[in-house]
């Protein structure tokens, strides 16, 4: 299926933008970004609006149309989790196919000192009405919060024999975050932890997607919680206990 | 500003009732910030009184002589430096150079304490000239353009982590119509233990809070305010490890507004609770001195915890601030006690809280140049729907009198702002602003009301807190997670070794000055109103 974006028309592949340029507001500005949209592949481009910054920038918002579209059939992405069961399910899950508490450690790692996240997947009180793994009866959570660097972070996980370990990365700004993301998976391969336990990343600007580029069992993004990652570890256990791929 | 009378039917007893409670709080710690001084306290002194430059690795000139006395600092730092003035027959200039090259101040003998204090007057009087210069210049800009502080002020944010770069994007934003430009320090700056010297371009999410970088800004800031005819206001942070000496440097470059909070370190940075209980106290007094308004950083108490569920926290705290706020001699008119429109969206009624208690704020803090911060937790990637949360919170900010507005942009969820963030955010203040301008005016309030009831609930739970919090003890609610859900324990934390038990004898000319200048211990510190 070959698809364009949707405007007002199917196919239209009707476009929204804006963005400035280091020019000083006039005419020849506006055509300016008439043009620039134009290079990137838009056509009937209309700038619809354009305001000084300062003498030197201005801001413009423009719409345009495009004829590029995109064979939807293959695109490939695996969320994961597709469907996720309820806390109570999990536990139940847990009891009937693992047959012992799991052990997770989570943290924020690196320099980032968020904890918001990390805490509303763990702890106790969850978030949004969402419990955390702290909650899970079947889970034993342990949360190291911010600001935790890597070795300590896998030693603590190796010390508790920890099933999963779930890291939690905020800051992205210069991409602070997949150098730290890959540092992690570098030190459990070095220190043969890599088969030991799963390797989760969560964080606003993380998906699945990247999580596995960088070596990672699974990523999670905005909107998250615990019952998303329990039911990933507790399947991907199991399916690992029960020699599946 | 001032609303004549309160449109929530608060209970003025009770707003003095928990005023009393703060000061009974603040007042044993007082006691231990009286006996105390830290290694950052004695280096801000140096810098008073001189102290500048850097080695050619960077380490800060006001460092090298802190080591150079290493235990001897409990009895001040001031008069080795000094000392050495007289003994060298030097400009301070000229011995910053020599210490930076080596030279040990403390190997030579002590000269008699009168030649010393000589020395410490002459001192003090230069840096007294410098910055009440700086007052009066600041005082005549802002008759010459108008005079009176319009409400709210627009606040915006510059965060390139280059000071170049930052110069550009405050530039533009005071030409929009931003009043106050704030420089975000880069991360972890709080933690360093010195302040970096010299111009710097490359930070992490904020720019490097130095010296040089605040002489930059100054200058760009004077610079568009004299082609726009306003005075815009600088603003930097002296929280962390540094506090006083931030304070110093805020004070000599002439900035406006400083981020000081007597407890944000503490929660957010964990940094030793002795140690920033004792470095707000005289970062506050050079804040005073020199008419600096300071921020206080209550609104995040809301992003770690529920901001209907703690709104209490935020106005406990608020009133801790102020109690040591005044201690360090600080009027009211410099008091930008924080708070924070931080409500889930989805709660019904969430506006008419929010509301409630921004107004609550107003009229329990009347003199104060209150800082109202804009939604940033629940701001997500969908800009539209935060760009509208933010219409929300610039009408309550208006509606309510608020002071300092700090402006919410629409990718608080993405990046540090972009130009056009900046942008957009100020035109939609200024539309707020103006559509609204006459509608505090025009309202009043149902006597049983959600909103007054709201407020009276959360000055109720204010005071109960309050009340437990002195039970208990300010450092032991701290440790048992009082504030923001956060536990620290009373040793533990960044800085703790940094911090003196004053000796017999100890002498610190620059302390002596202010607390005279500020009359503080000559009334009594009652919770008065400057
Ligand atoms: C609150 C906050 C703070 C607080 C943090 C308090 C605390 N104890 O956490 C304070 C004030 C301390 C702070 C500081 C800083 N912050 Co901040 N902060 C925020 C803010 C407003 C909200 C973050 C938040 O709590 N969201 C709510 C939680 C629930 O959402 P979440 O983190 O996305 O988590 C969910 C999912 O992502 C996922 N998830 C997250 N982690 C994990 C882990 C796992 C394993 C899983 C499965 C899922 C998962 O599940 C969660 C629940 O659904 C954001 C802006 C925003 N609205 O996002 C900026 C923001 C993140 N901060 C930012 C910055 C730059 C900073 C500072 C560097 C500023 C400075 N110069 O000092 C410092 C960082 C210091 C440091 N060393 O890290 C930037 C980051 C920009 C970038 N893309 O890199 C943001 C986006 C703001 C901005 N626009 O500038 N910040």
């Amino acid at each position: 299926m070959l698809i364009k974006p949707y405007g007002d028309t199917s196919g239209d592949g009707a476009v929204q933008l804006s963005f400035t340029l280091p020019v000083k507001n006039c005419g020849r500005a506006k055509e300016a970004a008439r043009l620039y949209a134009q290079k990137l592949g838009f056509h009937k481009v209309d700038v619809v609006h354009a305001a000084a910054l300062s003498e030197e920038f201005t801001f413009f918002v423009a719409y345009g149309k495009t004829e590029v579209g995109l064979d939807y059939d293959k695109v490939e992405y695996a969320e994961a989790v597709n469907d996720c069961m309820s806390m109570d399910a999990v536990n139940e899950f847990i009891k009937t196919h693992l047959r012992r508490k799991l052990v997770i450690v989570g943290a924020c790692t690196g320099t980032d000192a968020h904890t918001v996240g990390i805490d509303a997947i763990m702890n106790m009180k969850g978030y949004n009405h969402h419990f955390g793994l702290e909650r899970y009866p079947m889970i034993e959570a342990f949360n190291l919060g911010s600001q935790v660097p890597n070795e300590k972070l896998l030693s603590y996980a190796r010390q508790v024999k920890a099933d999963a370990v779930l890291v939690s990365q905020i800051v992205t700004q210069k991409d602070v975050h997949i150098k730290n993301l890959t540092e992690l998976v570098e030190l459990a391969e070095a220190e043969k932890l890599r088969g030991e336990m799963l390797l989760v990343v969560g964080g606003p600007r993380v998906n699945n997607k990247l999580a596995k580029e960088l070596g990672y069992d699974a990523g999670f993004g905005p909107g998250t919680y615990a019952e998303h990652v329990a039911t990933f570890v507790a399947r991907k256990l199991h399916e690992r206990m029960s020699g599946k791929k | 500003m001032t609303p004549v009378k309160s449109k929530l039917g608060l209970s003025k007893p009770k707003i003095a009732k928990a005023r009393e409670l703060a000061a009974d709080i603040a007042a044993p710690v007082q006691e231990f910030i009286d006996g105390h001084t830290t290694v950052t306290i004695e280096r801000a002194t140096l810098r008073l009184l001189g102290a500048d430059g850097a080695t050619s690795d960077g380490v800060p000139v006001p460092n090298l002589i802190a080591s150079q006395c290493a235990d001897k600092l409990s009895g001040g730092a001031a008069r080795y430096y000094l000392n050495a003035l007289i003994k060298q027959d030097r400009t301070p200039a000229e011995l910053n150079k020599e210490i930076a090259c080596g030279l040990d101040i403390t190997k030579f003998e002590l000269t008699d304490l009168g030649r010393i204090r000589n020395k410490a007057e002459e001192a003090v009087k230069g840096m007294d000239a410098r910055i009440a210069g700086n007052v009066a210049h600041r005082n005549s800009e802002l008759a010459r353009n108008g005079g009176a502080m319009k409400s709210p002020l627009i606040y915006v944010i510059v965060a390139t982590g280059n000071i170049y770069e930052d110069v550009k994007q405050a530039q533009a934003a005071a030409g929009e119509g931003a009043d106050i430009i704030a420089v975000i320090r880069t991360t972890a700056q709080s933690l360093l233990d010195y302040v970096p010297y010299g111009a710097t371009t490359e930070g992490f999410g904020g720019t490097y809070a130095t010296q040089e970088n605040f002489r930059i800004m100054r200058a760009a800031l004077d610079e568009t305010g004299s082609k726009e005819g306003r005075y815009i206001r600088l603003v930097n942070y002296c929280s962390g490890l540094c506090m006083p000496e931030i304070a110093a440097m805020g004070a000599l470059e002439r900035l406006d507004m400083m981020l000081n909070d007597s407890m944000y370190g503490i929660l957010f940075r964990d940094i030793n609770m002795y140690r920033t209980f004792t470095d707000q106290f005289f970062s506050r007094m050079i804040n005073s001195a020199a008419d600096i308004i300071i921020n206080t950083g209550e609104d995040n108490y809301l992003t770690t915890s529920d901001a209907v569920e703690k709104a209490h926290t935020v106005l406990a705290s608020q009133l801790i601030n102020e109690k040591f706020a005044f201690n360090a001699g600080m009027p009211a008119r410099l008091m930008g006690l924080g708070h924070a429109y931080e409500i889930d969206p989805e709660l019904k009624n969430g506006f008419l809280y929010e509301y409630a208690q921004a107004l609550m704020a107003r009229e329990i803090f009347p003199d104060h140049p209150l800082k109202y911060m804009p939604p940033t937790k629940f701001m997500t990637g969908d800009i539209f729907k935060g760009y509208a949360m933010n219409t929300l919170f610039n009408f309550v900010s208006r509606a309510t009198g608020q002071s300092i507005e700090l402006l919410g942009m629409l990718t608080e969820a993405i990046h540090t702002p972009y130009l056009q963030d900046r942008h957009l955010a100020i035109e939609n203040a200024l539309y707020v602003h103006n559509t609204m301008a006459g509608f505090m005016d025009e309202v009043e309030f149902k006597k049983e009301g959600v909103m007054a009831r709201r407020a009276r609930q959360v000055l109720d739970e204010t005071i109960e807190m309050l009340s437990d919090v002195k039970r208990r003890g300010l450092f032991s609610a701290i440790e048992t997670g009082m504030f923001a859900e956060i536990k620290r324990p009373r040793d533990g934390g960044k800085g703790f070794d940094g911090v003196y038990e004053k000796a017999p004898g100890y002498y610190n000319p620059v302390e002596d000055f202010l607390k005279k200048k500020l009359e503080i211990g000559r009334r009594p510190r009652a919770a008065s109103r400057g």
